[in-house]
């Protein structure tokens, strides 16, 4: 069949595109609708790159895997992104953080909509990265030798709930201060290094200088608590969890995905 | 022909001598997927880069309109004077502080979640059954799911009794009661399991702690030996140290319901009491 005038044009276009010298300095191939160019976009794509250039058909089923663990890196992304926008305008002292959200709220162009998408992705996080782990579990995905990315997992899926928990604090509202002090109450009687919890006054543990101090930086959820679950919430967990995510996506690679043949 | 193949590969990827590496050149014929012919296999872009790209798509869009619809809570500045009624920590929480209810901190926000953690860290070292690696099956592992799956639904029931069911002062309210109002504080007095023992076999404080003490141990005791006697396979092939750490974090999470039971059917506060820790 001869092609018609718009396939021509289409081609035609095409062709300008991707044998311009921009085109070819930035993605050194073709475009991506021949077997070749198909590897090479993920072959010589950094983030293509965490793909395969092949996948099983198996795996390609959502019925297998929901997007589940997909869809959790991609609520953290979202988070990151959001984050760094409310932290143009949030500013970590107990005097003003609080004044900070109203703003975020009320004056700031987007303000709202930017801390209301950061809390919803928040819980969808954690939400996702439980149903993840089901999904994980039920496939049998941890068994040899996939064991340690589950170990992996198990940690990313402790850090998501630490985010969350040290994201709390930072409105500094009721809300937050007292699921913080109602947090660092456990943190108290935690057996040995907490100062209500067992063993502590064999161990000559005081207020001063218990886990519960350390986490808090005094002894009440105050301005010393604030700094540390801000630097923990906005810098500290989110490096480490990137790095966790990165052995985890590169163990995929290099294990292969557990799904069906 | 042969030659001409090499020429076409020869053109695709131009050798270049600065380079360590390069991709050679594409071959037909089996890949590492064990005995899998490539027909097997489907190229990830674009099949399975649409996928993603979908998903993301339809995750963004719900995530937008909840966001336009519903907004995240701000409630009043942070002060000490006043206490909110009740005090609940964000939901993924929510379990933990219901065992508060029946366990004191140190086990309830501490012990009982390391426990948690570690227990699923050390799922893929004591699961030593290869069958069911990498597709949904019950049948090849029915011990297994049928663990995880009671873990997790203990989990999910706490929380949702803490979201839904627990109102002022942490006491139950049911949807239709009317939330704004206290509740009388609870008629039945918590009895220790020593003061009951007491009581009911007319022994000593001392004897009847004890008898506390060796109940507890049993628990674990019997709970050891029981499959060791009965189902010889699966001590055997899980081997000493697996099996010990199967039987302890399985009893473990099954205490936590146990103690709840013996709380809301027996009023018992502590079924142990030393001088350092209550259980
Ligand atoms: C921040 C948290 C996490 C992220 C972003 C993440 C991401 C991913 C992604 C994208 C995959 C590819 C397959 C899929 O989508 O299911 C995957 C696979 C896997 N994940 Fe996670 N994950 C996280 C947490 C966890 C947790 C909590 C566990 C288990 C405790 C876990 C264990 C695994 C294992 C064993 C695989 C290999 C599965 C297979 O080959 O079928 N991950 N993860």
């Amino acid at each position: 069949m001869k092609k018609s005038f718009l396939d021509r044009l289409s081609d035609r276009l095409t062709e300008l595109v991707t044998e311009s010298q921009i085109w070819k300095a930035i993605f050194r191939h073709g475009f991506p609708d021949t077997d070749v160019n198909r590897s090479l976009v993920v072959f010589t794509n950094v983030f293509l790159h965490l793909h395969p250039v092949k996948v099983r058909k198996g795996a390609l089923k959502v019925r297998f895997a929901w997007c589940a663990g997909g869809l959790t890196f991609f609520f953290f992304l979202v988070l990151t992104f959001t984050g760094l926008f409310l932290m143009f305008y949030y500013v970590p002292d107990t005097r003003r953080a609080y004044n900070d959200i109203k703003d975020l709220q009320t004056v700031i162009f987007f303000g709202n909509l930017t801390r209301d998408m950061h809390r919803w992705a928040a819980h969808a996080m954690v939400f996702f990265v439980w149903l993840h782990m089901m999904r994980v579990f039920l496939t049998g995905s941890y068994k040899p030798p996939r064991e340690f990315n589950w170990v992996v997992g198990v940690l990313l899926l402790v850090m998501t709930l630490v985010l969350s928990w040290t994201g709390y604090l930072l409105p500094w509202d009721q809300l937050a201060l007292w699921a913080i002090t109602v947090g660092s109450k456990m943190a108290e009687a935690t057996p040995l290094i907490g100062v209500a919890g067992p063993f502590a006054k064999e161990l000559g543990i005081t207020p001063s200088n218990d886990i519960r101090f350390m986490l808090l930086g005094g002894t009440i959820v105050g301005q010393s608590a604030l700094l540390r679950f801000y630097v923990i919430h906005c810098i500290a967990l989110p490096l480490v969890a990137a790095i966790f995510m990165t052995i985890h996506f590169w163990r995929i690679r290099k294990d292969g995905f557990s799904g069906p043949l | 022909m042969a030659e001409k193949e090499q020429t076409t590969a020869f053109e695709i990827f131009p050798k270049d001598r600065k380079k360590t590496y390069g991709l050679m050149e594409l071959v037909k014929g089996t890949t590492s997927h064990i005995e899998k012919e490539p027909e097997d296999t489907a190229f990830c872009w674009p099949n399975l880069v649409y996928i993603e790209l979908i998903s993301l798509l339809i995750a963004t869009i719900v995530l937008l309109a909840i966001s336009l619809y519903s907004h995240a809570p701000l409630e009043e500045l942070a002060g000490s004077d006043t206490t909110p009624n009740p005090m609940k920590a964000p939901w993924y929480f929510l379990g933990l502080q219901e065992l508060l209810v029946f366990f004191d901190p140190w086990l309830a926000g501490v012990v009982l979640p390391t426990f948690i953690i570690i227990g699923l860290v050390v799922i893929p070292f004591i699961d030593i059954n290869p069958k069911g690696s990498g597709y949904y099956s019950f049948s090849e592992r029915k011990f297994a799911v049928t663990t995880f799956a009671f873990g997790l639904a203990l989990w999910w029931i706490l929380i949702v009794v803490g979201v839904w069911l627990r109102g002022l002062d942490w006491q139950w309210y049911w949807p239709w009661d009317d939330w704004r109002e206290h509740k009388p504080p609870s008629a039945v007095t918590l009895i220790d399991l020593e003061l009951l023992l007491q009581n009911i076999l007319g022994i000593g404080e001392q004897v009847s702690r004890i008898a506390t003490y060796l109940l507890c141990a049993g628990y674990y005791a019997i709970g050891f030996t029981i499959p060791f006697i009965l189902f010889r396979k699966f001590y055997k092939q899980l081997g000493f140290v697996r099996y010990n750490l199967v039987m302890f974090l399985f009893l473990s999470m099954m205490g936590v319901p146990l103690k709840i039971f013996l709380r809301l059917m027996m009023n018992i506060k502590y079924v142990m009491v030393t001088p350092w820790f209550k259980i």
